[in-house]
Protein backbone atom coordinates (compact mmCIF):
# COMPACT_ATOMS: atom_id res chain seq x y z
CA UNK A 1 0.00 0.00 0.00
CA UNK A 2 2.60 2.42 1.26
CA UNK A 3 4.34 1.42 -2.32
CA UNK A 4 1.40 1.96 -4.18
CA UNK A 5 1.49 5.49 -2.72
CA UNK A 6 5.04 6.41 -2.70
CA UNK A 7 4.86 5.46 -6.89
CA UNK A 8 1.23 7.55 -7.16
CA UNK A 9 3.25 10.85 -5.35
CA UNK A 10 6.13 10.57 -7.65
CA UNK A 11 4.21 9.97 -10.87
CA UNK A 12 1.80 13.34 -9.87
CA UNK A 13 4.85 15.36 -9.03
CA UNK A 14 6.51 14.12 -12.09
CA UNK A 15 2.72 15.35 -14.02
CA UNK A 16 3.56 18.44 -11.92
CA UNK A 17 6.68 19.57 -13.17
CA UNK A 18 6.46 18.39 -16.88
CA UNK A 19 2.97 19.01 -17.91
CA UNK A 20 1.82 21.76 -15.75
CA UNK A 21 4.14 24.15 -15.64
CA UNK A 22 4.87 24.05 -19.52
CA UNK A 23 4.79 27.44 -20.53
CA UNK A 24 1.39 27.77 -21.96
CA UNK A 25 1.40 28.60 -25.61
CA UNK A 26 -0.99 31.78 -26.92
CA UNK A 27 -0.74 29.91 -30.56
CA UNK A 28 -3.14 26.97 -30.23
CA UNK A 29 -1.75 25.29 -32.92
CA UNK A 30 2.27 25.48 -31.57
CA UNK A 31 4.23 22.62 -31.26
CA UNK A 32 5.03 22.14 -27.74
CA UNK A 33 8.84 22.26 -28.16
CA UNK A 34 10.88 19.24 -27.66
CA UNK A 35 8.30 16.56 -28.89
CA UNK A 36 9.84 16.95 -32.77
CA UNK A 37 13.16 18.08 -33.69
CA UNK A 38 13.86 19.42 -36.76
CA UNK A 39 16.81 17.33 -38.99
CA UNK A 40 19.93 19.23 -39.27
CA UNK A 41 20.73 16.99 -42.71
CA UNK A 42 17.21 17.81 -44.61
CA UNK A 43 15.01 19.92 -42.61
CA UNK A 44 12.55 17.37 -42.03
CA UNK A 45 10.34 17.27 -38.67
CA UNK A 46 10.97 14.07 -36.96
CA UNK A 47 9.58 12.83 -33.45
CA UNK A 48 11.75 13.00 -31.10
CA UNK A 49 11.25 9.60 -29.64
CA UNK A 50 11.84 8.55 -32.68
CA UNK A 51 14.81 9.84 -33.46
CA UNK A 52 16.36 8.63 -29.89
CA UNK A 53 15.34 5.43 -30.89
CA UNK A 54 17.08 5.48 -33.76
CA UNK A 55 20.35 6.48 -31.87
CA UNK A 56 19.92 9.72 -33.44
CA UNK A 57 20.10 9.45 -37.12
CA UNK A 58 17.77 10.86 -39.25
CA UNK A 59 14.76 8.26 -40.63
CA UNK A 60 14.42 10.36 -43.49
CA UNK A 61 17.50 10.75 -44.92
CA UNK A 62 19.81 8.89 -42.78
CA UNK A 63 21.65 12.25 -41.45
CA UNK A 64 23.48 11.58 -38.00
CA UNK A 65 22.58 13.98 -35.74
CA UNK A 66 24.60 15.00 -32.88
CA UNK A 67 24.53 12.71 -29.31
CA UNK A 68 25.57 12.94 -25.67
CA UNK A 69 28.05 11.77 -24.14
CA UNK A 70 26.05 9.54 -22.00
CA UNK A 71 23.93 8.18 -25.35
CA UNK A 72 27.13 7.61 -26.97
CA UNK A 73 28.53 5.26 -23.84
CA UNK A 74 25.35 3.64 -23.89
CA UNK A 75 25.17 2.57 -27.26
CA UNK A 76 29.06 1.25 -26.86
CA UNK A 77 29.31 -0.12 -23.64
CA UNK A 78 28.39 -3.73 -22.09
CA UNK A 79 25.76 -2.73 -19.73
CA UNK A 80 26.68 -1.67 -16.21
CA UNK A 81 30.44 -1.82 -17.24
CA UNK A 82 31.10 1.92 -17.15
CA UNK A 83 33.05 3.29 -14.03
CA UNK A 84 33.97 7.15 -14.71
CA UNK A 85 37.23 9.15 -14.02
CA UNK A 86 37.58 12.29 -12.36
CA UNK A 87 33.43 13.31 -12.82
CA UNK A 88 34.87 15.96 -9.62
CA UNK A 89 36.91 18.39 -11.77
CA UNK A 90 35.19 21.73 -12.54
CA UNK A 91 36.18 25.05 -14.53
CA UNK A 92 37.08 28.01 -12.73
CA UNK A 93 37.61 31.03 -14.18
CA UNK A 94 41.41 31.72 -14.02
CA UNK A 95 41.19 34.97 -16.50
CA UNK A 96 38.69 36.43 -14.79
CA UNK A 97 36.71 36.32 -18.22
CA UNK A 98 33.57 38.27 -17.97
CA UNK A 99 30.30 35.75 -18.13
CA UNK A 100 32.33 32.35 -18.44
CA UNK A 101 30.71 31.68 -15.21
CA UNK A 102 27.07 32.36 -16.26
CA UNK A 103 28.29 30.20 -19.32
CA UNK A 104 29.66 27.35 -17.45
CA UNK A 105 26.04 27.21 -15.43
CA UNK A 106 23.90 27.43 -17.86
CA UNK A 107 25.76 24.49 -20.13
CA UNK A 108 25.41 22.69 -16.70
CA UNK A 109 22.38 23.00 -17.27
CA UNK A 110 21.26 21.89 -20.28
CA UNK A 111 24.08 19.44 -20.86
CA UNK A 112 23.38 17.81 -17.60
CA UNK A 113 27.59 17.44 -17.07
CA UNK A 114 30.20 18.57 -15.10
CA UNK A 115 32.04 19.81 -18.34
CA UNK A 116 32.10 19.06 -22.10
CA UNK A 117 34.06 15.51 -21.64
CA UNK A 118 33.20 12.28 -19.96
CA UNK A 119 35.10 9.50 -19.68
CA UNK A 120 36.46 6.29 -17.62
CA UNK A 121 36.80 3.11 -18.20
CA UNK A 122 34.26 0.22 -19.52
CA UNK A 123 33.95 -2.64 -21.29
CA UNK A 124 32.95 -2.95 -25.14
CA UNK A 125 31.91 -6.83 -25.53
CA UNK A 126 34.02 -8.26 -23.01
CA UNK A 127 37.08 -6.42 -23.46
CA UNK A 128 38.34 -3.54 -20.82
CA UNK A 129 38.48 -0.06 -22.24
CA UNK A 130 39.46 3.40 -20.91
CA UNK A 131 37.16 5.70 -23.20
CA UNK A 132 36.16 9.33 -23.16
CA UNK A 133 33.33 10.96 -24.84
CA UNK A 134 33.19 14.90 -25.72
CA UNK A 135 29.89 16.48 -26.02
CA UNK A 136 28.72 19.14 -28.07
CA UNK A 137 26.57 20.63 -25.97
CA UNK A 138 28.49 21.88 -23.62
CA UNK A 139 29.81 24.60 -24.64
CA UNK A 140 30.34 23.65 -28.39
CA UNK A 141 33.11 21.01 -26.50
CA UNK A 142 35.52 23.19 -26.34
CA UNK A 143 38.80 21.89 -24.34
CA UNK A 144 39.83 24.24 -21.77
CA UNK A 145 41.48 23.42 -18.53
CA UNK A 146 39.10 20.48 -17.17
CA UNK A 147 38.83 19.22 -20.44
CA UNK A 148 42.42 19.03 -20.83
CA UNK A 149 43.05 17.25 -17.90
CA UNK A 150 40.66 14.71 -17.79
CA UNK A 151 41.75 13.39 -21.31
CA UNK A 152 45.30 13.51 -19.86
CA UNK A 153 44.41 11.50 -16.64
CA UNK A 154 42.33 9.25 -19.17
CA UNK A 155 45.40 8.56 -21.20
CA UNK A 156 47.57 8.21 -17.78
CA UNK A 157 45.14 5.73 -16.41
CA UNK A 158 44.59 3.44 -20.31
CA UNK A 159 49.32 3.70 -19.83
CA UNK A 160 49.45 2.64 -16.34
CA UNK A 161 47.06 -0.41 -16.80
CA UNK A 162 47.71 -1.00 -20.59
CA UNK A 163 44.24 -0.42 -21.39
CA UNK A 164 43.21 0.04 -25.16
CA UNK A 165 41.82 4.02 -25.15
CA UNK A 166 39.06 4.97 -27.27
CA UNK A 167 38.05 8.83 -28.00
CA UNK A 168 34.83 10.22 -29.34
CA UNK A 169 35.80 14.24 -30.60
CA UNK A 170 32.96 16.42 -31.33
CA UNK A 171 34.20 20.07 -30.42
CA UNK A 172 34.66 23.40 -32.01
CA UNK A 173 38.34 23.42 -30.65
CA UNK A 174 39.95 25.32 -27.62
CA UNK A 175 37.89 26.57 -25.16
CA UNK A 176 38.32 30.60 -25.69
CA UNK A 177 37.48 31.48 -22.21
CA UNK A 178 40.67 30.04 -20.65
CA UNK A 179 42.91 31.44 -23.07
CA UNK A 180 46.06 30.73 -23.72
CA UNK A 181 45.71 27.59 -20.71
CA UNK A 182 43.24 26.20 -23.24
CA UNK A 183 45.91 26.12 -26.01
CA UNK A 184 48.39 24.72 -23.64
CA UNK A 185 46.07 21.64 -22.69
CA UNK A 186 46.81 20.76 -26.53
CA UNK A 187 50.26 19.86 -25.78
CA UNK A 188 49.54 18.37 -22.35
CA UNK A 189 47.24 15.75 -24.50
CA UNK A 190 49.50 14.85 -27.08
CA UNK A 191 52.17 14.82 -24.74
CA UNK A 192 50.62 12.00 -22.34
CA UNK A 193 49.28 10.33 -26.03
CA UNK A 194 52.96 10.23 -27.32
CA UNK A 195 54.10 8.25 -23.82
CA UNK A 196 50.76 5.66 -24.38
CA UNK A 197 52.42 5.37 -27.90
CA UNK A 198 55.97 4.68 -26.92
CA UNK A 199 54.36 2.03 -24.44
CA UNK A 200 52.31 0.40 -27.49
CA UNK A 201 49.02 1.06 -26.17
CA UNK A 202 46.56 1.13 -29.08
CA UNK A 203 44.56 4.60 -29.19
CA UNK A 204 41.52 4.42 -31.77
CA UNK A 205 40.39 8.28 -32.26
CA UNK A 206 36.77 8.48 -33.24
CA UNK A 207 35.93 11.76 -34.83
CA UNK A 208 32.07 12.69 -34.83
CA UNK A 209 30.32 16.14 -35.84
CA UNK A 210 32.09 19.11 -35.52
CA UNK A 211 35.80 17.75 -34.86
CA UNK A 212 37.86 20.87 -35.51
CA UNK A 213 40.52 23.93 -34.20
CA UNK A 214 42.56 22.92 -31.32
CA UNK A 215 41.38 19.11 -30.40
CA UNK A 216 41.57 18.64 -33.86
CA UNK A 217 44.80 19.56 -33.62
CA UNK A 218 45.94 17.57 -31.19
CA UNK A 219 44.36 14.22 -29.72
CA UNK A 220 41.70 13.78 -32.11
CA UNK A 221 44.16 13.16 -34.82
CA UNK A 222 46.83 11.39 -32.65
CA UNK A 223 44.98 7.79 -33.18
CA UNK A 224 46.78 4.45 -34.73
CA UNK A 225 43.61 4.60 -36.39
CA UNK A 226 41.47 7.53 -37.18
CA UNK A 227 37.26 6.98 -37.75
CA UNK A 228 35.16 9.65 -38.24
CA UNK A 229 31.74 9.01 -38.02
CA UNK A 230 29.18 9.64 -40.87
CA UNK A 231 27.54 13.66 -41.80
CA UNK A 232 30.81 15.09 -39.59
CA UNK A 233 32.99 18.81 -40.04
CA UNK A 234 36.51 18.12 -39.37
CA UNK A 235 39.02 20.35 -40.13
CA UNK A 236 41.66 22.74 -38.64
CA UNK A 237 40.00 26.00 -39.51
CA UNK A 238 36.61 26.70 -39.81
CA UNK A 239 34.96 27.18 -43.19
CA UNK A 240 33.77 30.44 -42.16
CA UNK A 241 37.46 31.65 -41.42
CA UNK A 242 38.65 29.90 -44.69
CA UNK A 243 36.44 31.56 -46.72
CA UNK A 244 37.20 34.96 -45.07
CA UNK A 245 40.61 34.49 -45.63
CA UNK A 246 41.03 32.91 -49.01
CA UNK A 247 37.83 35.32 -50.37
CA UNK A 248 36.80 32.40 -52.78
CA UNK A 249 33.70 30.01 -52.23
CA UNK A 250 34.64 26.67 -50.75
CA UNK A 251 34.79 23.29 -53.17
CA UNK A 252 31.46 21.42 -52.46
CA UNK A 253 32.13 18.61 -49.63
CA UNK A 254 34.85 20.88 -48.51
CA UNK A 255 36.01 19.14 -44.81
CA UNK A 256 33.34 16.97 -44.67
CA UNK A 257 34.34 12.57 -43.39
CA UNK A 258 34.58 12.05 -46.89
CA UNK A 259 36.38 15.02 -47.85
CA UNK A 260 39.18 13.69 -44.87
CA UNK A 261 38.65 9.96 -46.02
CA UNK A 262 39.88 11.30 -49.54
CA UNK A 263 42.75 13.27 -48.84
CA UNK A 264 44.26 10.11 -46.57
CA UNK A 265 43.54 11.84 -42.82
CA UNK A 266 41.09 9.13 -41.71
CA UNK A 267 41.05 5.35 -42.14
CA UNK A 268 37.62 4.63 -42.31
CA UNK A 269 34.67 6.55 -42.43
CA UNK A 270 31.34 4.71 -40.76
CA UNK A 271 27.90 4.79 -39.72
CA UNK A 272 26.95 5.49 -36.20
CA UNK A 273 25.57 1.68 -36.00
CA UNK A 274 28.69 0.09 -37.85
CA UNK A 275 30.66 1.98 -34.61
CA UNK A 276 30.62 -0.51 -32.33
CA UNK A 277 31.18 -3.46 -34.07
CA UNK A 278 34.31 -2.66 -36.06
CA UNK A 279 35.58 -1.71 -32.51
CA UNK A 280 34.92 -4.83 -31.22
CA UNK A 281 36.83 -6.01 -34.41
CA UNK A 282 40.07 -3.88 -33.42
CA UNK A 283 39.65 -4.31 -29.97
CA UNK A 284 40.24 -8.37 -30.77
CA UNK A 285 43.29 -7.75 -33.23
CA UNK A 286 45.33 -5.69 -30.57
CA UNK A 287 44.39 -7.77 -27.51
CA UNK A 288 48.03 -8.57 -25.95
CA UNK A 289 47.27 -11.88 -24.54
CA UNK A 290 47.93 -14.81 -27.43
CA UNK A 291 44.64 -16.62 -29.22
CA UNK A 292 42.28 -14.07 -31.73
CA UNK A 293 38.80 -16.74 -30.41
CA UNK B 1 47.92 38.42 -11.57
CA UNK B 2 49.02 41.88 -12.22
CA UNK B 3 46.39 44.13 -14.17
CA UNK B 4 47.68 45.51 -16.96
CA UNK B 5 45.95 48.33 -18.77
CA UNK B 6 44.39 48.45 -22.29
CA UNK B 7 46.75 51.05 -23.68
CA UNK B 8 49.77 49.22 -22.58
CA UNK B 9 48.35 45.81 -23.71
CA UNK B 10 47.36 47.22 -27.12
CA UNK B 11 50.85 48.50 -27.69
CA UNK B 12 52.38 45.58 -27.04
CA UNK B 13 49.72 44.29 -29.91
CA UNK B 14 50.77 46.89 -32.16
CA UNK B 15 54.91 46.56 -31.67
CA UNK B 16 54.44 42.67 -31.85
CA UNK B 17 53.14 43.49 -35.24
CA UNK B 18 55.24 46.55 -36.17
CA UNK B 19 56.32 46.64 -39.90
CA UNK B 20 60.08 47.64 -38.94
CA UNK B 21 59.96 44.78 -36.39
CA UNK B 22 62.93 42.28 -37.01
CA UNK B 23 61.98 39.12 -38.24
CA UNK B 24 63.40 35.93 -37.97
CA UNK B 25 66.11 36.67 -41.01
CA UNK B 26 67.50 39.37 -38.95
CA UNK B 27 68.08 36.91 -35.68
CA UNK B 28 69.67 34.29 -38.35
CA UNK B 29 71.93 36.72 -39.63
CA UNK B 30 72.86 38.46 -36.62
CA UNK B 31 73.37 35.21 -34.06
CA UNK B 32 74.25 32.54 -36.64
CA UNK B 33 76.11 33.99 -39.73
CA UNK B 34 77.27 30.67 -40.84
CA UNK B 35 73.47 29.45 -40.88
CA UNK B 36 72.97 27.03 -43.70
CA UNK B 37 69.53 26.65 -44.94
CA UNK B 38 67.76 23.03 -44.98
CA UNK B 39 65.00 22.48 -47.23
CA UNK B 40 61.54 20.55 -47.69
CA UNK B 41 59.50 18.47 -46.04
CA UNK B 42 60.75 15.01 -48.38
CA UNK B 43 56.94 14.62 -48.67
CA UNK B 44 55.06 17.41 -50.35
CA UNK B 45 57.04 20.57 -50.83
CA UNK B 46 59.26 23.56 -48.83
CA UNK B 47 57.58 25.94 -46.87
CA UNK B 48 59.04 29.28 -46.95
CA UNK B 49 57.02 30.57 -44.09
CA UNK B 50 59.35 28.30 -42.22
CA UNK B 51 63.46 28.73 -42.41
CA UNK B 52 65.23 25.86 -41.07
CA UNK B 53 68.55 24.77 -41.06
CA UNK B 54 72.19 24.41 -39.36
CA UNK B 55 74.54 27.10 -37.41
CA UNK B 56 77.07 27.47 -34.74
CA UNK B 57 76.33 28.84 -31.72
CA UNK B 58 78.81 29.04 -28.73
CA UNK B 59 81.20 27.19 -30.59
CA UNK B 60 78.44 23.88 -31.16
CA UNK B 61 76.38 23.33 -33.70
CA UNK B 62 72.84 23.92 -33.27
CA UNK B 63 69.45 23.62 -35.27
CA UNK B 64 67.06 26.25 -36.26
CA UNK B 65 63.60 26.65 -37.04
CA UNK B 66 61.88 29.74 -37.44
CA UNK B 67 58.53 30.89 -38.71
CA UNK B 68 59.20 34.09 -41.31
CA UNK B 69 56.97 36.61 -41.39
CA UNK B 70 58.88 38.06 -44.24
CA UNK B 71 60.64 41.44 -44.22
CA UNK B 72 59.64 45.13 -44.78
CA UNK B 73 59.01 44.42 -48.86
CA UNK B 74 55.32 43.09 -50.07
CA UNK B 75 57.41 40.65 -52.23
CA UNK B 76 59.06 38.94 -49.26
CA UNK B 77 56.30 39.26 -47.24
CA UNK B 78 54.22 37.28 -49.81
CA UNK B 79 56.72 34.65 -50.64
CA UNK B 80 57.09 33.95 -47.11
CA UNK B 81 53.32 33.75 -46.43
CA UNK B 82 53.38 36.38 -43.84
CA UNK B 83 54.48 33.23 -41.75
CA UNK B 84 51.12 31.86 -41.64
CA UNK B 85 52.47 27.97 -42.30
CA UNK B 86 51.11 24.95 -44.12
CA UNK B 87 51.23 21.90 -43.07
CA UNK B 88 54.34 20.67 -45.31
CA UNK B 89 56.05 24.14 -43.06
CA UNK B 90 55.06 22.15 -39.87
CA UNK B 91 56.42 18.50 -41.17
CA UNK B 92 59.93 19.96 -42.42
CA UNK B 93 60.15 21.66 -39.53
CA UNK B 94 59.33 18.23 -37.59
CA UNK B 95 61.62 16.56 -39.88
CA UNK B 96 64.91 18.80 -39.19
CA UNK B 97 63.94 18.80 -35.68
CA UNK B 98 64.29 14.68 -35.88
CA UNK B 99 67.72 15.13 -37.56
CA UNK B 100 68.66 17.11 -35.06
CA UNK B 101 68.18 14.64 -32.26
CA UNK B 102 69.53 11.70 -34.37
CA UNK B 103 73.01 14.26 -34.42
CA UNK B 104 72.27 15.53 -30.95
CA UNK B 105 71.91 18.62 -31.90
CA UNK B 106 70.21 20.96 -29.59
CA UNK B 107 67.48 23.30 -31.12
CA UNK B 108 66.27 26.71 -31.16
CA UNK B 109 62.64 27.64 -32.50
CA UNK B 110 61.60 31.39 -33.71
CA UNK B 111 58.18 31.82 -33.19
CA UNK B 112 56.66 34.37 -35.19
CA UNK B 113 53.19 33.84 -36.77
CA UNK B 114 49.84 35.47 -36.97
CA UNK B 115 48.54 31.67 -37.09
CA UNK B 116 48.61 28.33 -39.13
CA UNK B 117 47.27 29.15 -42.65
CA UNK B 118 43.54 28.59 -42.72
CA UNK B 119 42.96 27.40 -46.69
CA UNK B 120 41.61 25.08 -48.63
CA UNK B 121 45.40 23.45 -49.41
CA UNK B 122 45.88 24.29 -45.59
CA UNK B 123 42.93 21.22 -45.14
CA UNK B 124 43.69 18.61 -47.77
CA UNK B 125 46.98 18.02 -46.80
CA UNK B 126 46.27 17.84 -42.66
CA UNK B 127 47.32 20.70 -40.94
CA UNK B 128 45.35 20.05 -37.88
CA UNK B 129 46.96 16.41 -38.17
CA UNK B 130 50.47 18.28 -38.90
CA UNK B 131 50.42 20.45 -36.02
CA UNK B 132 49.63 17.20 -33.63
CA UNK B 133 51.51 15.27 -34.65
CA UNK B 134 54.35 18.19 -33.76
CA UNK B 135 53.17 18.25 -30.40
CA UNK B 136 53.42 14.66 -29.78
CA UNK B 137 56.80 14.63 -30.79
CA UNK B 138 58.72 17.63 -29.76
CA UNK B 139 57.60 16.84 -26.40
CA UNK B 140 59.89 13.28 -26.71
CA UNK B 141 62.89 14.32 -28.64
CA UNK B 142 65.79 13.18 -27.02
CA UNK B 143 67.89 16.78 -27.28
CA UNK B 144 67.59 20.30 -25.59
CA UNK B 145 65.11 22.63 -26.76
CA UNK B 146 64.96 26.24 -26.52
CA UNK B 147 61.77 28.32 -27.70
CA UNK B 148 61.82 32.18 -28.33
CA UNK B 149 58.57 33.63 -29.32
CA UNK B 150 59.76 37.06 -31.09
CA UNK B 151 56.60 38.93 -32.27
CA UNK B 152 53.34 36.91 -32.75
CA UNK B 153 52.73 34.18 -31.27
CA UNK B 154 49.76 32.95 -32.49
CA UNK B 155 47.37 30.00 -31.52
CA UNK B 156 48.12 26.41 -32.97
CA UNK B 157 50.43 28.02 -35.32
CA UNK B 158 52.75 28.74 -33.16
CA UNK B 159 51.90 26.20 -30.45
CA UNK B 160 53.69 23.78 -33.68
CA UNK B 161 56.85 24.41 -32.44
CA UNK B 162 56.64 25.77 -29.04
CA UNK B 163 57.30 22.66 -27.21
CA UNK B 164 60.73 23.45 -25.41
CA UNK B 165 62.37 22.77 -22.09
CA UNK B 166 62.70 26.73 -22.02
CA UNK B 167 60.44 29.13 -23.33
CA UNK B 168 60.84 33.04 -23.45
CA UNK B 169 59.53 35.50 -24.75
CA UNK B 170 60.48 39.51 -25.84
CA UNK B 171 59.44 42.34 -24.07
CA UNK B 172 56.79 43.70 -26.94
CA UNK B 173 55.91 40.25 -28.07
CA UNK B 174 51.98 38.38 -27.67
CA UNK B 175 51.06 34.70 -27.71
CA UNK B 176 47.39 33.67 -27.45
CA UNK B 177 44.91 31.51 -28.56
CA UNK B 178 43.38 33.73 -31.16
CA UNK B 179 44.19 37.45 -32.79
CA UNK B 180 42.77 39.64 -30.47
CA UNK B 181 40.28 40.78 -33.61
CA UNK B 182 39.06 37.14 -33.63
CA UNK B 183 38.56 37.07 -30.10
CA UNK B 184 36.54 40.16 -30.49
CA UNK B 185 34.24 38.88 -33.15
CA UNK B 186 33.64 36.08 -30.78
CA UNK B 187 33.07 37.66 -27.22
CA UNK B 188 31.50 41.15 -28.74
CA UNK B 189 30.39 39.77 -32.32
CA UNK B 190 32.79 43.08 -33.12
CA UNK B 191 36.33 42.65 -34.36
CA UNK B 192 36.87 46.00 -33.91
CA UNK B 193 36.60 45.92 -30.23
CA UNK B 194 40.18 43.67 -30.44
CA UNK B 195 41.64 46.31 -28.29
CA UNK B 196 39.11 45.62 -25.37
CA UNK B 197 39.70 41.59 -25.68
CA UNK B 198 43.07 42.33 -25.66
CA UNK B 199 43.13 42.89 -22.00
CA UNK B 200 40.88 40.05 -21.12
CA UNK B 201 43.12 37.53 -23.37
CA UNK B 202 46.09 37.46 -21.03
CA UNK B 203 48.93 37.73 -23.71
CA UNK B 204 51.49 40.05 -22.78
CA UNK B 205 54.65 38.10 -21.56
CA UNK B 206 53.76 39.68 -18.01
CA UNK B 207 50.82 38.08 -18.30
CA UNK B 208 52.34 34.28 -19.44
CA UNK B 209 55.31 34.86 -17.05
CA UNK B 210 52.27 34.70 -14.44
CA UNK B 211 50.76 32.26 -15.72
CA UNK B 212 53.86 29.54 -15.90
CA UNK B 213 53.20 29.12 -20.15
CA UNK B 214 57.03 30.98 -20.36
CA UNK B 215 60.04 30.98 -18.09
CA UNK B 216 61.29 34.34 -19.05
CA UNK B 217 60.88 38.02 -20.85
CA UNK B 218 63.61 39.06 -23.12
CA UNK B 219 64.17 42.85 -22.91
CA UNK B 220 64.12 45.09 -25.65
CA UNK B 221 64.99 48.66 -24.43
CA UNK B 222 63.68 51.22 -26.48
CA UNK B 223 62.03 48.43 -28.70
CA UNK B 224 63.51 46.34 -31.64
CA UNK B 225 61.11 48.24 -34.45
CA UNK B 226 63.83 51.22 -33.15
CA UNK B 227 66.94 49.40 -32.46
CA UNK B 228 67.50 45.87 -32.60
CA UNK B 229 70.56 45.56 -31.08
CA UNK B 230 69.84 44.95 -27.21
CA UNK B 231 67.15 42.55 -28.13
CA UNK B 232 69.50 40.72 -30.31
CA UNK B 233 72.09 40.88 -27.30
CA UNK B 234 69.19 39.74 -24.98
CA UNK B 235 68.63 36.80 -27.81
CA UNK B 236 72.24 35.69 -28.11
CA UNK B 237 72.16 36.15 -23.79
CA UNK B 238 69.28 33.67 -23.08
CA UNK B 239 69.90 31.18 -25.91
CA UNK B 240 73.58 31.21 -24.26
CA UNK B 241 72.35 30.48 -21.03
CA UNK B 242 69.89 27.62 -21.57
CA UNK B 243 71.64 26.06 -23.98
CA UNK B 244 74.58 25.45 -21.57
CA UNK B 245 72.22 24.36 -18.69
CA UNK B 246 70.19 22.47 -20.84
CA UNK B 247 72.92 20.61 -22.50
CA UNK B 248 74.26 19.41 -19.15
CA UNK B 249 71.22 17.52 -17.99
CA UNK B 250 70.94 14.15 -18.57
CA UNK B 251 69.11 13.50 -21.13
CA UNK B 252 66.55 11.25 -19.47
CA UNK B 253 66.11 14.42 -16.76
CA UNK B 254 65.26 16.39 -19.59
CA UNK B 255 62.69 14.54 -21.21
CA UNK B 256 60.99 14.54 -17.66
CA UNK B 257 61.61 17.67 -16.98
CA UNK B 258 59.75 18.74 -20.20
CA UNK B 259 56.92 16.25 -19.49
CA UNK B 260 56.25 17.59 -16.14
CA UNK B 261 56.20 21.48 -16.93
CA UNK B 262 53.74 21.21 -19.37
CA UNK B 263 51.62 18.31 -17.56
CA UNK B 264 50.71 20.46 -14.64
CA UNK B 265 49.42 23.80 -16.53
CA UNK B 266 45.70 24.01 -16.36
CA UNK B 267 43.53 25.81 -13.56
CA UNK B 268 40.66 24.09 -12.32
CA UNK B 269 38.58 23.13 -9.26
CA UNK B 270 37.49 19.68 -7.61
CA UNK B 271 34.39 19.30 -6.21
CA UNK B 272 34.19 18.03 -2.27
CA UNK B 273 32.09 14.49 -2.79
CA UNK B 274 34.23 12.95 -5.15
Amino acid sequence: MAEFLDDRQAKLSSFRKNILKRPVSSDPTAIPEGIFVQCEGCQASIYQKTLDERDGVCPQCGYHMKISAEKRLSILLDKKSFSELDEGLISLNPLGMPDYEKKLEAARRTALMNDAFLGGTGSIDQMAVAIGVLDASFMMGSMGSVVGERVTRLVEHATAHSLPLILFSASGGARMQEGILSLMQMIKTSAALGRFHEQGGLYISVLTNPTTGGVAASFATLGDINIAEKSSLIGFAGPRVIKQTIQQDLPEGFQTETFQLHHGMVDLVLERKDIRPVLVRLLKWHRKEGSLR
Amino acid sequence: MRVLSEDYVWEKVKLARHPKRPTSQTVIKTLFPDFLELHGDREYGDDPAFITGLATFADRPITVVAQEKGTSTTDDKIRHNFGMAHPEGYRKALRIMRQAEKFHRPIVCLVDTPGAYPGIGAEERGQALAIAMNLREMIRLRTPIVVVVLGEGGSGGALGIGVGDSVAMMENSIYSILSPEGFASILYKDASKAKEAAVLMKLTPEDLLDLNVIEAILPEAEGMHLNPVPGLNAIHHYLKTELERLNAMPVSQLIESRYAKFRKIGVFGQLPDH
